[in-house]
């Protein structure tokens, strides 16, 4: 393996300088990113984070003097090891990728080709650019395969992606990218699709192969919590510029800029628990699966309070989505029953009656995909209104309009199509739908994980108030405990299709844990630097 | 047993079941149409009785189940029948031909041509197809988009007159007619052979260079194609190593339909250039209501059908490793 001279550490390796990227939309070029100025130096983590829109990515690409369709470079220098990129043939650049500069992408799903072994996607930068020949390569990314803790590291390489998990997926990229020994590894958002179980993981092998090679890396991400565990210094970016800069301790600890507070304190939100006897939805013993007898719930019994929140929580595959479903009546029950005010609901969807639709409503994580493209707000909220409340004309514009003041959006939203509207105040016409048919019971099913920090709060805030005021049951399926904190009574814990645990929130959140619980809740990173680090060592001991 | 086989054993099952529906149809569809051969010989002014004993000469006057069997029993076994053509209405000798002495030279024929087509079309097809895509909106793309689309928008008729004005009358290269003698050698073949091959593959090769360029395009999108772009590969090579291995599917169903379509839809090509193949023997005989031929014909053509879609259905599959490799 040729290993390069890589220079001291705090000699400068990355230099931007006023960098400004436009982007085409809506027929013109407009900023993206408006002069913003980074340093990087050798062996040094930076974490940049950001809301969704604050061009955190297109900055990371920028770094590499890639520009992806749709946006360029139209002003500034970047300045590599010396070579300024701006400058530079396609050629040259072509050079620098993948050998000196690597990329870690956030969906390894889709980010890796799916016709080809994983190790042949491994080595193919190393041996492509000549850094190793083939045979030294396959070695070489066993060794780091081992070193990612990916399971049977001499034989992973030869499956093709779709046989292996995400958090495998994500490992594997990240010996793909350090396979070349590169001096800077840009790592966009590679945890943000994962579990909390499995990114504790995948965090702690990334932490400990960049610093093992010393190498560089641009962490972007934002989730907080997570760059406290990764970065040396941190910046901060909103709107294409820089907000703040500062190693990651003093960003943590005195925050200067009102937003770097705003986004600091958006977990802040808790919800005083209550108890209560009134149950409305009751499932008992329910055993649900999807085709080809695979069980996907099993005995599954919950009970939700009126006008209370349940939160039901648990890694993905574990059947939160699934129990849904069934409530729903989307999927029926293979064995067990769904009681709601007492009664037993039909298991078909088919075999339910209008009222008893119009009672249990739901709520989607994608607001994009649960949305028609090509219906205005006023079809999509019209719409429930027409089937449930047979309203029309004057009767249902009065009512659309109450709706949308409601979930704060004034009338200029009514002939607004989806794509007109930001990520919050899609999932809101979403909640709007949902109330136009004056439900009991609304099902939201990981309805905030999609929105960023400072979103999310506003989304919860608007919950919370309507709950307050309208007196609607809330089961609430995410896997984030934040969000869980801010809004439950009681939490329902699900793990492989059963319950684990069901009690009020200061039960559950509250040690004894049973062995599942204490995982999930242990893996939530928090604000806090050395939190990774003190719970490796823990779980070490352990 | 791996799901692979499974799932080609499902596609072959299927195709045979499709073979026999479609057997029924050729069957009942010809018997469904006007006039008989009887009276089609004999003339109208034969006489019923004259009718009636040459109808049972030929057996049509048994009920149809029957007739229907008696075919398919013969074509299982090989035995096509004997054509009606050549049969006495004086009741002399009869001169017919078994149906297969008939069709075999003429499909081998058919298959030549059809075989040089493609020999010449999918290569260049494809070679085109992924240049095209290489160089995406240049003047060589639009070049070519633009060439292939004009070859496929005049009748095919017109590409063929259009070829003889050039490559035998002006240049006199080849030659204008393709009346292959069974006694000609291959290279003789290939001569004569030489502008319908040229003529369809004028037609065909637009369909399958533009899903190759479409179907690479489409790809192109995908973030493991940005991935490899982010490693630093050329684009050639993102191409050919990263597009095209998962671009197979849509290219080999357009493929496998216009070599089907080289089999079963080239009997204008055959009259222009006088050219012996099955489409004119087809046509010769569903004008003389010779129906063991054109019963015979048309379930050729739909055992090419059949058999090119299955083929391009195994090739989708086993260029899916989802479903080649499983969990």
């Amino acid at each position: 393996m040729n290993t390069k001279n890589k220079g001291g550490k705090g000699d400068i390796l990355l230099e931007m300088r006023d960098i400004v990227i436009d982007g085409f939309s809506d027929d013109r070029w407009h900023p993206i990113i408006k002069g913003i100025d980074l340093t990087l130096r050798r062996g040094e983590i930076m974490g940049l984070i950001g809301e969704s829109g604050a061009g955190k990515s297109t900055l990371g690409l920028a770094s590499m003097g890639f520009a992806r369709p749709g946006c360029k470079i139209t002003r500034g220098s970047i300045v590599f090891d010396g070579k300024d990129l701006m400058k530079a043939s396609e050629a040259e650049k072509r050079e620098l990728r993948g050998s000196r500069i690597a990329y870690v992408a956030q969906s390894a799903a889709a980010s890796f080709n799916p016709a080809h072994k994983l190790l042949e996607q491994t080595i193919e930068a190393a041996v492509r650019h000549g850094i190793s020949t083939e045979q030294e390569a396959r070695a070489d990314a066993r060794k780091l395969f081992a070193e990612l803790q990916l399971p049977d590291p001499n034989n992973i390489g030869d499956r093709y992606p779709h046989q292996v998990s995400g958090g495998q997926l994500q490992r594997v990229m990240t010996a793909m990218a350090m396979s070349s020994r590169p001096d800077l590894i840009i790592f966009d958002e590679p945890t943000t699709a994962l579990d909390v179980t499995t990114q504790v993981e995948v965090l702690a092998s990334m932490r400990q192969i960049v610093e093992h090679f010393h190498t560089a890396a641009i962490y972007i991400t934002h989730d907080l919590a997570v760059v406290a565990q990764m970065a040396d210094v941190i910046k901060v970016l909103r709107y294409g510029e820089t907000v703040e800069n500062a190693d990651t301790r003093t960003m943590l600890s005195h925050p200067e800029k009102e937003y770097t507070k705003s986004l600091w304190s958006v977990r802040s939100i808790e919800k005083a628990e209550e108890e209560s006897e009134d149950i409305i939805l009751k499932t008992e013993g329910v055993d649900a699966g999807y085709g080809g007898g695979i069980k996907v719930l099993d005995n599954v019994s919950i009970e939700v309070p009126r006008g209370h929140t349940v939160a039901v929580v648990g890694e993905s595959g574990s059947g939160k989505s699934t129990a849904a479903r069934v409530i729903t009546g989307l999927l029926p029950q293979s064995k067990g029953q769904v009681l709601f005010n007492g009664k037993a609901l039909p298991p078909a969807l088919k075999d339910r009656s209008t009222e008893q639709l119009k009672k249990i409503q739901m709520i989607y994580q994608s607001a994009d995909t649960a949305m028609n493209p090509r219906h205005t707000v006023r079809d999509i909220i019209g719409r429930p209104l027409e089937f449930y409340l047979g309203l029309k004309g004057k009767a249902l514009d009065k009512r659309l309009l109450e709706l949308l003041e409601l979930i704060e959006l004034d009338e200029t939203f009514v002939d607004r199509l989806p794509a007109e509207m930001s990520g919050g105040q899609k999932q809101r016409v979403c909640i709007a739908r949902a109330l136009a048919a004056e439900p009991d019971l609304i099902i939201c099913d990981e309805v905030t994980s999609a929105l960023d920090q400072i979103v999310q709060k506003g989304i919860l805030s608007l919950l919370l108030r309507l709950q307050k005021e309208l007196g609607i049951t809330y089961i609430f399926i995410t896997h984030d405990i934040a969000t869980v904190k801010a809004i439950s009574d009681q939490i329902v814990v699900m793990y492989q299709g059963g319950v684990v645990e069901q009690g009020m929130k200061s039960e559950i959140l509250a040690p004894p844990y049973p062995d599942y619980t204490q995982l999930l809740l242990s893996s939530v990173p928090e604000m806090d630097p050395d939190w990774l680090t003190g719970l490796l060592k823990e779980r070490n001991q352990g | 047993m791996h799901p692979v086989i499974t799932t080609v054993l499902q596609r072959l099952a299927l195709g045979l079941l499709t073979l026999f529906v479609v057997s029924l149809i050729i069957f009942s569809s010809i018997e469904f149409l006007p006039g008989d051969f009887g009276e089609a010989i004999l003339g109208q002014a034969a006489l019923p009785e004259t009718v009636a004993a040459f109808r049972k000469e030929l057996g049509l006057d048994l009920p149809l189940h029957e007739r229907y069997l008696e075919w398919v029993g013969g074509v299982i076994t090989g035995d096509l029948g004997n054509s009606f053509s050549g049969r006495g209405s004086s009741g002399g000798a009869d001169r017919s031909r078994p149906v297969i002495d008939l069709i075999a030279p003429r499909l081998g024929n058919t298959l030549f041509l059809a075989g040089m087509a493609a020999i010449i079309a999918v290569p260049l097809a494809l070679f085109l197809g992924i240049t095209a895509a290489l160089y995406r909106g240049s003047i060589y793309d639009r070049v070519v988009n633009a060439l292939t689309l004009t070859t496929i928008s005049f009748p095919e008729f017109f590409v063929a007159y259009i070829l003889i004005l050039f490559f035998s009358s002006f240049f006199k290269v080849f030659p204008s007619l393709a009346n292959i003698d069974p006694s000609a050698d291959f290279w003789e073949r290939v001569y004569l052979s030489a502008l319908p091959a040229i003529t369809l593959t004028l037609v065909i090769v637009a369909h399958m260079m533009r899903m190759t360029r479409a179907a690479i395009i489409n790809l192109m999108a995908s973030p493991y194609i940005e991935m490899a772009d982010l490693k630093g590969v050329s684009k050639s090579k993102i191409i050919i190593y990263h597009a095209l291995p998962n671009a197979w599917a849509p290219i080999v169903n357009v493929i496998a339909f216009n070599l089907a379509y080289l089999v079963v839809g080239v009997v204008v090509v055959e009259v222009v250039f006088v050219y012996p193949g099955v489409g004119q023997l087809m046509v010769d005989a569903v004008t003389t209501r010779d129906v063991p031929v054109v019963q015979a014909c048309a379930l050729i053509f739909a055992i090419t059908y059949i058999m090119l879609n299955l083929f391009a259905d195994i090739i989708s599959i086993i260029t899916n490793p989802r479903l080649l490799h499983p969990r």
